[in-house]
């Protein structure tokens, strides 16, 4: 358990929050469009329960990583290992089945929708009953709409958004789609969240509540957290352990104090010619 | 002075002093609205799901029409031959999905349709070797479908109702109310619409692209079947029928190319708006407006307000 965590909400130590299996793990990974190497020979693994940030500067690949662990784009060599199953062939559909949950750094929401229903939308995995159930909505198929609406308004307790339930999510303010956007993947109950710059564009308060959702979503539910974000305070305050890329190669693998320390990635944050 | 008289007066006067004629150029209006909203919506339909303007819907009309006089005509019962068109619909759209869209999937948009128009021609193709070109009669008797006329006494002078035509308004109707609860209240229907918002969002949550697309097209086959039963029970089913169907390129522009209200009022409103244009204003240029009005109407639209009644306004960040 590392000190900054503590410092933001102390926690029981009856078990502890990091377990010792890797959720996740990445090995020798290389992507590359036509002549572009987005990444190069990475490796790194993710433990249950732990929250990992990726960082780097301006295209180190990172989000680039995160559509490879979420399926959108498949790596030419390497292998990924999710929860002791090591993958072939991927697509976001099975990522989604397999328990991974993502946002994007755009926010990407269905922008004609309430809130409600794009929350509603994570549970779509989690509902059993089929097309035909669903033609003739009464019966089973509203059961169990309402079993999982019950979850979701959980989630929207857990976020504070009760007061936009019902509003079409194109007409809110960017900090509370972002926080939507998160609602909607912990919807999906996950084992693994992606988060893609979930601070960025926010003011400082937003960012204040953002940490504090993500903390209590690891330390509550027990969800493992992968994420991407620029603003380093954040980073360090959040993270458990830290990969940093350059160029799409990896730099710097440790904890945030390690990683601070690095001389490799202070150089390539202020651009030190080699 | 004349003119002006004729254009602006005249044709109320008209309206006025004969109302139970004017209530029956009212009912033709709508009934020919419904017909146009029902081609609209199935462009609707798979617009709002994938992007893609289905220039083949007009032909998917005249293919279902064909394909259930054809099983009748080789001796299977009406009602068997209703459902198996059904499943034939269905198996248009696992098709189309598997050869038409999967294969240029994240293409522009104009690709895709093009895609449409060779499909269009490929049923075409395919309905005339199958079926022959000359028309044929719908089985709208052996359906169960109403046929004749009521007589309604109002307004001093009598209105006829087609029964077929007020059978084609009640199953519009529901038709539009079954849509409506579908895409609204279902996960099915949620789905659909998460799609037609955000394809990669869609994929994040795990839902499958392809069998939506598979949903969306078999809906519109669905429409498209519906609406050649109708449309064939009124005249009869041949390839003019795919003509028509264009008639709902003005009707998307007035309603609005994501929106299912848009498409049905925008129908009613082109579908009463040319009968009644025809009818009043239509002499002063010697008749013939019917088949331009709409466009005309269309283009006013584009001009002043392009994203239609309903549609949603395009608001770019640059």
């Amino acid at each position: 358990m590392n000190m900054q965590h503590q410092d933001v909400m102390p926690v029981g130590e009856a078990t502890p929050r990091i377990k010792d299996n890797n959720l996740l793990d990445i090995a020798e990974i290389s992507l590359s469009f036509g002549g572009v190497k987005a990444i190069q020979n990475v490796s790194f693994n993710v433990k249950e329960g732990e929250i990992r940030a990726i960082i780097g500067p301006n295209g180190a690949g990172k989000t680039s990583m995160l559509n490879v662990i979420n399926g959108f784009y498949n790596p030419q060599v390497g292998t990924i290992t999710f929860d002791g199953q090591q993958r072939s062939e991927m697509r976001p559909y099975i990522a989604a089945t397999q328990g991974i949950a993502r946002t994007f750094q755009n926010v990407a929401l269905f922008r004609g929708m309430s809130t409600l229903d794009n929350i509603m939308a994570g549970r779509m995995l989690r509902m059993k009953k089929n097309f035909i159930h669903h033609l003739w909505y009464y019966g089973a198929a509203k059961k169990e709409e309402l079993e999982h609406r019950e979850y979701v308004e959980k989630v929207i307790e857990f976020l504070e958004i009760q007061s936009i339930r019902r509003t079409p999510v194109g007409r809110l303010p960017y900090g509370l789609q972002k926080r939507v956007e998160l609602g909607r993947a912990l919807a999906m109950q996950p084992r693994l969240l992606l988060l893609d710059e979930p601070m960025a564009g926010m003011n400082l308060e937003e960012k204040q509540d953002m940490s504090r959702f993500i903390i209590d979503v690891n330390e509550q539910f027990g969800t493992t957290i992968t994420l991407i974000e620029h603003d380093m305070g954040v980073v360090m305050d959040l993270s458990d352990r830290v990969v940093v890329l350059n160029y799409g190669q990896k730099i710097a693998d440790g904890t945030p104090s390690e990683v601070k320390a690095n001389q490799d990635v202070i150089d390539a944050y202020l651009g030190v010619s080699h | 002075m004349e003119l002006l008289y004729n254009i602006f007066a005249d044709p109320f006067v008209q309206m006025v002093s004969l109302p139970d004629f004017f209530v029956q150029v009212l009912w033709e209006g709508f009934v020919s609205g419904i017909l146009y909203s029902l081609i609209a919506l199935g462009f609707v339909l798979i617009f709002k799901a994938s992007g893609v303007f289905n220039f083949a819907q007009g032909i998917m009309v005249v293919f279902a029409a064909l394909t259930l006089v054809g099983l009748f005509a080789l001796g299977l019962p009406a009602y068997v031959a209703l459902g198996v068109t059904i499943v034939i619909m269905l198996g248009l759209a696992f098709t189309v999905e598997r050869v038409v869209l999967r294969p240029l999937v994240n293409q522009p948009d104009i690709i895709l349709f093009m895609a449409t128009i060779g499909l269009t021609e490929f049923l075409v193709g395919s309905g005339e070797l199958v079926f022959g070109g000359e028309p044929k009669t719908m089985i709208s008797a052996e359906l169960g479908l109403p046929s004749g006329a009521i007589d309604v006494n109002m307004l001093g002078g009598f209105v006829t109702f087609q029964r077929i035509d007020i059978a084609a308004a009640i199953i519009a109707i529901i038709m539009v109310i079954a849509l409506a609860i579908f895409f609204n209240k279902t996960k099915v229907g949620r789905a659909l619409r998460a799609v037609a918002d955000d394809h990669q969002a869609a994929l994040s949550v795990g839902i499958s692209l392809n069998q939506i697309w598979v949903i969306v097209w078999f809906a519109a086959g669905i429409v498209a079947l519906t609406t050649g039963i109708m449309w064939g029970a009124r005249s009869d089913v041949s390839f003019a029928l795919e003509i028509i169907a264009l008639k709902a390129l003005p009707v998307l522009i007035l309603g609005g190319f994501t929106s299912i209200p848009g498409a049905i009022l925008g129908g009613l409103i082109i579908g009463i708006g040319e009968k009644i244009g025809e009818i009043y204003w239509g002499p002063l240029v010697g008749g013939g407006i019917e088949s331009w009005l709409a466009f005309f109407i269309a283009l006013l639209f584009l001009l002043f307000r392009p994203q239609g009644l309903f549609g949603e306004k395009i608001i770019e960040r640059i």
